[in-house]
């Protein structure tokens, strides 16, 4: 059995071993979340939790989702959809900012 | 491309055409297993109007109880359960999956020159979603009660209520991803299965009006599933992230809600609005004026829509500097709206208006649209929008622009295109009467409660005190004739897709490569690739002229 997965036709084949570091790194982050969100670090919290979480679907999007291999237009279309998310967390937390 | 010879009147099924089964199947189940995007798209129109039925019925319910105060004909109890799958089924049945389940199914793929969508067991998957979600959502009725919150679903009170809130919100999180998967498939098929010769400047405005719906089911969609999932595990598990209680926040909701459902008013009108554009340009024979804006502010309105839930509550608790920011915005859409309005009558300047029943349908949507899209800027005025927030004035105003804006064009569409899909027309004499019938209908039915909204009297209310009685009374009446028209006008398109006289490939004169092709549609659309070389609404009398 190969020890690489290739399953576009123009992108470096990727190792078992790189996809099994990247679920322990997914694993791990999931677990500082969860002990962050235990500690009051007040405002970072959510920092710490959003930033985590852009770490997190950064490695899903390009490994699992192979599309830091794929075509420059399915980028674009994954940088609107993030920018889009983007300025919907921002007007959802401005208004929570200032409601205190 | 020349006319084909019209099949004879008693053949019931033209040979070659999608209506003809294949693979040896027969009856329901080569309907039901069948992949090919124009079977799905029936397979949809049969659900959504079936849905529309029950949301017609209830609508009429509704009204029947303010015939006269005092809540005569069913307890308050009743009456929230009625309204509230009221708008369920009308929203999430009907409204939002709407022209781009069944009509853009249809025709996106024959309008670019495709054979298929790009994923065409993926569509068939999405309509059995749709239906095991709407079935799930109608579950609800046999199990725990009926839900009473409306179809917003609000915490704090669709926590505690103890009527089948879950079961209803589950029905509607399996029908998303129905929608999810439609937009994208409609996305992979705009940019891979164009005709030769089919460039972005060269597709029908009703795709690039679905392209840009694509977008909006695919990134707001699952905001609102992961909302209503929230709300089926606070219920189930106790998790406080909405209770005020817990620490959470109620307000939050609201948020979640709107990011999804504000967008989902877009999903609702963009596909209507592209109609629009093909209507005119074909009963005007000439041209759309615009095309480039048109086309841009279809994505424009898409990427705004975003940016404008907060509309939604200014009285919900939101700060005043995001109160602000909210309405601002709100203003920002009414650019691109414009600018579609005024580029529709400049299409219709000096063309050659042939006034068939789908343009009529048209000319009835800018009435109504403007009516309602007018009535949304005295909305997100936040002076105003206190005074008025959850009076009949908000239900008249979506209603003038979800029913009289987006239902009148799909009535209209079905008008355009019935000739294509079953190769046969209807009456027209009647189509134009019973539009003529649901228009007055409508601004009976609907204009009274701008007035009463006005003066006070609150939506949801089961009675009413009795300075707005003649106000409801006229607004029951309208109702009424609404009715009338609807029935006379299914009857009639119902009875022309079965009965009617065989019409040639393109009868209306259309420019857009759906009226290339033979009608009914064969199974893979068009004899040969077709390969594109001119604009999408050329005409040559016009530039004759």
């Amino acid at each position: 059995m190969s020890k690489t997965i290739t399953s576009g036709h123009h992108e470096a084949p990727t190792s078992y071993g790189i996809y099994v570091l990247i679920w322990l790194a997914l694993m791990s982050l999931t677990a500082i979340t969860a002990v962050v969100a235990g500690i009051d670090l007040a405002a970072f919290t959510l920092v710490i939790a959003l930033l985590i979480a852009v770490v997190k679907s950064s490695l899903v999007v390009n490994v699992f989702m192979r599309v830091k291999y794929d075509d420059k237009i399915f980028k674009i279309f994954i940088a609107i959809a993030g920018g889009t998310l983007t300025v919907i967390f921002l007007l959802t937390f401005a208004d929570v900012y200032f409601r205190r | 491309m020349a006319e084909l010879a019209i099949p004879p009147q008693e053949e019931s099924v033209v040979e070659g055409s999608y209506l003809e089964n294949l693979n040896g199947r027969k009856g329901i189940t080569a309907w039901i297993f069948s992949t090919d995007h124009k079977r799905i798209g029936i397979l949809y129109l049969i659900a959504l109007f079936s849905f529309f039925s029950v949301g017609v019925i209830l609508g009429i319910l509704l009204r029947l109880e303010m015939l006269s105060p005092g809540g005569k004909l069913f307890s308050p109890q009743a009456y929230n359960a009625l309204f509230t799958l009221h708008g369920v089924v009308m929203i999430f049945l009907f409204v939002i999956p709407g022209i781009p389940v069944t009509l853009g199914n249809f025709f996106l793929p024959i309008q670019i020159g495709a054979k298929d969508v790009a994923f065409p067991r993926l569509n068939l998957l999405s309509w059995y979603l749709y239906v095991i979600g709407s079935i799930v959502i109608l579950t609800a009725l046999f199990w725990r009660g009926l839900p009473d919150t409306g179809w917003t679903f609000y915490v704090p009170y669709s926590l505690r209520t103890t009527t089948g809130v879950t079961i209803a919100v589950f029905g509607v999180f399996i029908v998303g991803f129905s929608s999810i998967l439609t937009g994208l498939n409609f996305l992979t098929t705009i940019h891979r299965l164009r005709a030769p010769g089919m460039t972005w400047f060269k597709m029908p405005l009703f795709v690039w009006a679905l392209y840009a719906t694509a977008w909006v089911q695919i990134i707001a969609t699952p905001v609102l599933a992961i909302t209503l999932l929230l709300i089926v595990i606070s219920r189930v598990f106790g998790l406080g992230i909405f209770s005020a209680a817990a620490g959470g926040d109620p307000v939050l909701y609201q948020h979640l809600f709107w990011i999804y459902s504000h967008p989902a008013v877009y999903i609702m009108i963009l596909p209507p609005m592209g109609i629009v554009s093909e209507i005119i340009a074909t009963f005007t024979h000439r041209t759309i004026f615009g095309y480039k804006a048109i086309a841009m502010s279809s994505l424009a309105i898409a990427f705004i829509g975003y940016l404008v839930w907060g509309h939604h509550m200014f009285v919900a608790g939101m700060s005043q500097q995001a109160d602000f920011i909210f309405s601002f915005l709100t203003f920002l859409v009414a650019i691109p709206s414009g600018i579609k309005v005024f580029n529709w009558v400049a299409s219709m300047y000096k063309g050659s208006i042939d006034p068939q029943p789908p343009f009529l349908y048209v000319m009835a949507f800018m009435v109504l649209f403007c009516i309602g899209g007018l009535s949304g800027l005295v909305l997100g005025s936040l002076a105003t929008d206190v005074h008025l927030t959850a009076t009949y004035f908000v239900v008249a105003h979506f209603h003038y622009i979800i029913f009289g804006g987006g239902v009148f064009i799909f009535f209209g569409a079905l008008h355009y295109w019935l000739p294509k899909m079953f190769g046969r027309m209807y009456n027209k004499k009647i189509a134009s009467w019973a539009l003529v019938d649901m228009f007055m209908g409508f601004n009976l039915l609907y204009f009274p409660m701008f007035v009463m909204g006005y003066e006070g009297m609150p939506r949801r209310y089961f009675t009413y005190l009795p300075q707005f009685e003649t106000m409801q009374r006229i607004s029951v009446v309208g109702s009424w004739i609404l009715v009338a028209g609807l029935i006379v006008m299914f009857v009639n398109l119902i009875h022309g897709s079965m009965k009617g006289p065989r019409v040639g490939n393109n009868p209306w004169g259309g420019t857009t490569l759906e009226w290339s092709t033979p009608s009914p549609p064969p199974h893979e659309n068009f004899e040969t690739e077709p390969v594109v070389t001119q604009e999408p609404y050329y005409h040559e009398e016009a530039l004759t002229k």
